[in-house]
C-alpha cells in the first residue's frame, strides 16, 4: 500500500478524525450556505427587538431587531477566513524560522532564537493594539496578518527541534556531501520527512488564531468592517444581553469557537495517530 | 549557572527593550491627538485663544513639542524614575497609581487561577494516564475546555449563576453599597464577586494542563528509564512517581509560555465581569483614547510577564538537576 493510501485507510478508521472533521464540515457547509439562506447586510435591522429564536428568526433578534442568524453564519465565514490566513502566515514564518535555525544552527541559529524568545515573551496584545490601532479601517485580512505575525515563535521552537535532529541523518549527509543546495535539501530532504508534523502544527496554529482573534474582537480591536462572532459576544456583553436573558444573541458564537477549535484539537490528535503507528491502539 | 542566567537576562533586557519602545509609540502614532482629547475634556466653553494655551501647556507638560528623540530619552529617564505620566481619562490623575490601584485585583485572579488550575490539571492528566475510564472523561472534558474562548465561559457562567440562579453577583469587585473597610461583611462581598471570575479562569485553564500532562506521562512511561524499572520489578507507584517527575518539566516551562494568553484571557474575563482590574482599567483606556493610561498598562504587563518568567526559570534550575550540571543553555 502506498503511503498516502495507508494514511487514508487510517484515517478514516480514526474515530476522532471523522468526528472531528464532521464538526468542521459541519459549520464550514453553514459558512458557505449561510448567507445564501439569509441574504443581505447581517447588521441590518429588520425584525422585531429581543425576540426569542422562532421559525422567522432561527437564532432569534438582538436588542436593535437584527437577525442573530444571520449575523452567525456572515460571522463564520471570517472566523474560518482569519484561521486559514493567520494560522497559514503563522505556519509559513515558523517553518522558515525553524529550518533556518535548526539547519544552519550556529550564529544565525542564536539569532534567531533570541529573536524567537523576544516575541515569545512580549504579550502579544500588546503589539497587536498598537498595530490594530493605528489602522483605523481594517479588515478581517489585517486582523489575521497581525495574528500570523506574533503567533509563530512556539512552531518555529518546535520545528527548528525537528529539524535539528533530522539534519545530521544519513541521507541528508549524503545529500550535502552530493553538492546539493542547501534550501534543496531542507524542501526536499528535511521538509517531507516531517511533512505530517508541519501538518499538524498548522492545525493548531489555526485553531489558536481562531481563539486569539476572538479575544480581540472582544476588546473592541477587531475587524471594523463586517461581522465576527467575537464581536457579536462583545456587542451582546456591551448592550446588556445577560441581564436581559436574550441568551440567544452570545449562546451560539461561543458554541461555534469552542466547538470548531474542540474539532480541530481533536482532528489533530486523531491524525497524529494515523501518522506515528506507535500511537495506534487498534 | 552564570551562563545560563546570563543568558536569560540577556532575552528579558532586550524583550523589555523592545516591549518599552514599542509602548513608547503608542501615544505617539496612534490616529487621534490625545492633547486635544484632554483639551476638549477639560476646556467646555473655552475661547479658541485659551483651548489653544491650554494645548501648549499640555503639549510642554508631556513634553510632545521637543525632538522626537529627546521625546524617546525623556521616556526612558521618566520610566526609570517610575513615572508613566498623567491619565486623560481619569482628569490627571497619575497613571502609576490609577495602575496601582487595579493591580491587586488582577493579581488576586491571576495568581491563585494560574497556579491552582496547573497544579490540579497536573494531578488530574497523571491519574487520567492510569485509569481508562478517567482517560475516556478527561480528554474530551480537556478538549472542550481549551477550545473555550475565556470571555465565553465567562459569559456563561455570569449568565447561569449569576443570572438564572442567582447565587454570585455578576458585577463589580464588590458591593456597590458597601465601602473598603476591613469588615467580614466587606471581605465576603469582595470574596464573592472574586470567585466567578476566578472560576472562569481556572477552568479554561484545566483542561491544557490535564492533557499536556496525560500524554507525557504516557511518553514518559515508555521510556528507557520506566522499562527498566519495571523489569526489576519496581512497584508501578514507584515508576510512575518518576515519570511523573519527569513528566514534570514540560510542563513547567509550558507555565511560561502560557501566561501571555492567561493575561489576555484574564483581561477579556474582567471585562465581562466588570471586575476593576486592569482587564477593565485597558478597556476604559481604549474607548476613551487614554493613551497615557494605555501606555502604563501595557509596561505593568510586560514587566509583569517578564517577571514571571524569570520566576519560573529559576524554579526550573531548582527542579532540574540537569541545568545547574551542564548549563549549556540548552532550553534557553
Amino acid at each position: 500500500m502506498s503511503r498516502r493510501g495507508e494514511v487514508l485507510y487510517f484515517a478514516v478508521r480514526t474515530k476522532k478524525v471523522i468526528i472531528g472533521l464532521t464538526i468542521i464540515a459541519f459549520f464550514l457547509i453553514l459558512a458557505v450556505i449561510g448567507p445564501i439562506i439569509r441574504p443581505g447586510d447581517p447588521d441590518a435591522l429588520i425584525g422585531p427587538l429581543g425576540m426569542p429564536p422562532s421559525g422567522d428568526y432561527w437564532f432569534g433578534t438582538t436588542s436593535f431587531g437584527q437577525d442573530v442568524f444571520a449575523q452567525f453564519v456572515s460571522s463564520l465565514r471570517s472566523t474560518f477566513l482569519v484561521g486559514l490566513l493567520g494560522g497559514g502566515l503563522a505556519g509559513i514564518i515558523g517553518m522558515t524560522v525553524g529550518f533556518v535555525a535548526g539547519y544552519r544552527g550556529g550564529v544565525v541559529d542564536e539569532i534567531l532564537n533570541m529573536i524567537t524568545n523576544v516575541v515569545l515573551v512580549i504579550p502579544t496584545l500588546a503589539l497587536l493594539l498598537v498595530a490594530a490601532a493605528y489602522l483605523t479601517a481594517r479588515g478581517v485580512v489585517v486582523e489575521a496578518m497581525f495574528i500570523g505575525l506574533t503567533s509563530w515563535p512556539w512552531a518555529a521552537r518546535a520545528i527548528r527541534a525537528q529539524t535539528f535532529s533530522l539534519r545530521s541523518r544519513e541521507f541528508v549527509n549524503l545529500a550535502r556531501m552530493s553538492g546539493v543546495r542547501s534550501l534543496r535539501i531542507v524542501f526536499s530532504e528535511i521538509a517531507p520527512n516531517m511533512s505530517s508534523y508541519l501538518f499538524l502544527t498548522f492545525i493548531l496554529l489555526f485553531g489558536g488564531a481562531i481563539l486569539i482573534a476572538a479575544t480581540l474582537d472582544f476588546i473592541g480591536l477587531g475587524p471594523t468592517t463586517g461581522s465576527s462572532l467575537g464581536l457579536m459576544m462583545y456587542n451582546a456583553v456591551a448592550w446588556s444581553a445577560l441581564q436581559l436573558g436574550l441568551w440567544w444573541w452570545f449562546v451560539p458564537p461561543g458554541v461555534a469557537i469552542t466547538a470548531i477549535v474542540g474539532a480541530l484539537y481533536i482532528t489533530n490528535v486523531g491524525l497524529d495517530e494515523v501518522f506515528n503507528p506507535r500511537l495506534r491502539n487498534t | 549557572m552564570r551562563r545560563y542566567f546570563g543568558r536569560k537576562l540577556i532575552v528579558y533586557g532586550l524583550t523589555f527593550f523592545i516591549a518599552a519602545t514599542i509602548d513608547w509609540l503608542i501615544p505617539r502614532f496612534m490616529p487621534g491627538d490625545p492633547v486635544q482629547s484632554l483639551v476638549s475634556r477639560q476646556g467646555f466653553g473655552l475661547s479658541a485663544d485659551s483651548a489653544q494655551a491650554l494645548a501648549d501647556y499640555y503639549n510642554r507638560l508631556f513634553g510632545l513639542g521637543l525632538p522626537i528623540w529627546q521625546q524617546y530619552l525623556n521616556f526612558w529617564v521618566a520610566l526609570l524614575h517610575g513615572d508613566l505620566g498623567r491619565s486623560v481619562y481619569l482628569t490627571g490623575r497619575p497613571v502609576t497609581s490609577v495602575i496601582l490601584s487595579a493591580v491587586p485585583y488582577t493579581l488576586a485572579l491571576v495568581v491563585p487561577s494560574i497556579l491552582l488550575s496547573w497544579w490540579v490539571g497536573n494531578n488530574f492528566g497523571a491519574l487520567a494516564a492510569r485509569r481508562k475510564w478517567l482517560d475516556n472523561t478527561i480528554l474530551p472534558v480537556g478538549y472542550v475546555l481549551t477550545a473555550t474562548p475565556y470571555m465565553w465561559l465567562a459569559i456563561l457562567l455570569a449568565w447561569v449563576l449569576g443570572f438564572i440562579f442567582n447565587v454570585f453577583p455578576i458585577a463589580g469587585g464588590y458591593s456597590f453599597s458597601l465601602e473598603p473597610s476591613f469588615t467580614w461583611a466587606f471581605i465576603g462581598s469582595l470574596f464573592s464577586h472574586w470567585f466567578l471570575p476566578f472560576i472562569s479562569l481556572f477552568l479554561v485553564g484545566l483542561g491544557g494542563w490535564a492533557i499536556g500532562m496525560r500524554n507525557m506521562i504516557i511518553y514518559e512511561l515508555d521510556a528507557d528509564y520506566s522499562r527498566y524499572l519495571e523489569a526489576l520489578g519496581a512497584p508501578s507507584r514507584l515508576v510512575r512517581k518518576y515519570a511523573f517527575r519527569n513528566a514534570m518539566l514540560p510542563q513547567i516551562t509550558g507555565l511560561a509560555l502560557s501566561l501571555g494568553v492567561v493575561v489576555a484571557g484574564a483581561l477579556v474575563t474582567e471585562i465581562v465581569f466588570s471586575y476593576p482590574g486592569l482587564g477593565k482599567l485597558l478597556l476604559a483606556s481604549i474607548q476613551n483614547e487614554d493613551f497615557f493610561l494605555l501606555q502604563g498598562i501595557f509596561l505593568f504587563i510586560i514587566v509583569g510577564v517578564l517577571v514571571a518568567n524569570f520566576i519560573v526559570d529559576i524554579a526550573y534550575v531548582a527542579v532540574d538537576p540537569r541545568t545547574r550540571v551542564s548549563m549549556s543553555g540548552e532550553g534557553s
